[in-house]
């Protein structure tokens, strides 16, 4: 029993941690900002979602104490690290962060500018 | 079990170390303030991990503490950047 326990938590917890790694790449190397920011809120939720259910795993299966604290922690941040992430990328358009070079399309553009000529 | 925890303690040290690069030299300020958000859950990580290893639930209260004070910080931030202001006083903009 122990060590299905042991090796449940070692999945989990190197998976999380795969994904933050992936977070911290992506951060360094992606061209602007909201592509950085694509990558900050949802990679790095999934990341230490999984690394607090391999927490809750091991204080569960082997200390024998369940701790819902964990669990309201995984459903706090499932639900505000892309809320986040969304009103981060919406405030950097709007506030005039350029985007890359390699942007194809900017379907957001057209919408704005009608907007602001209804405005006015 | 105890190594691999270390390991894992070291790269996602490694992690945070990343985006204090991009902390400090994020060209714009949505890019400093998804930094510290990602700098928050490594931190929150740290902390799931360092309870493991010091066999103590005690620091567990910090996890939820820390998630609701980035999520706070990052939504007054983005307020601000939009619009100048973070508690708006009409509703109707």
């Amino acid at each position: 029993m122990t060590v299905i326990a042991n090796i449940l938590i070692i999945a989990t917890i190197s998976f999380g941690t795969i994904f933050i790694l992936v977070t911290a790449i992506g951060l360094i190397r992606l061209p602007d900002a909201f592509s950085r920011a694509h990558a900050a809120s949802k990679s790095a939720t999934l990341g230490v979602m999984s690394i607090l259910l391999g927490v809750f795993l091991h204080f569960w299966l082997i200390e024998g104490h369940f701790n819902s604290r964990i669990l309201l922690g995984i459903a706090f941040l499932f639900i505000t690290g892309p809320v986040g992430g969304h009103m981060m990328g919406r405030a950097a358009y709007l506030s005039g962060v350029k985007l890359s070079d390699q942007t194809v399309r900017d379907d957001l553009a057209d919408v704005i500018k009608k907007k602001r000529e209804k405005l006015q | 079990m105890i190594t691999f925890l270390w390991v894992i303690v070291v790269l996602i040290s490694l992690s945070i170390l990343a985006f204090v690069y991009r902390l400090v030299k994020g060209p714009s300020t949505p890019d400093r303030v998804i930094a510290l958000d990602a700098i928050g859950v490594g931190l929150i990580t740290l902390i799931g991990l360092i309870s493991i290893l010091f066999d103590t639930v005690f620091f567990l209260e910090v996890i939820l503490l820390l998630a609701v004070l980035s999520f706070i910080g990052t939504v007054a931030f983005s307020k601000f950047t939009e619009k100048g202001e973070i508690i708006q006083r009409d509703r109707n903009s």
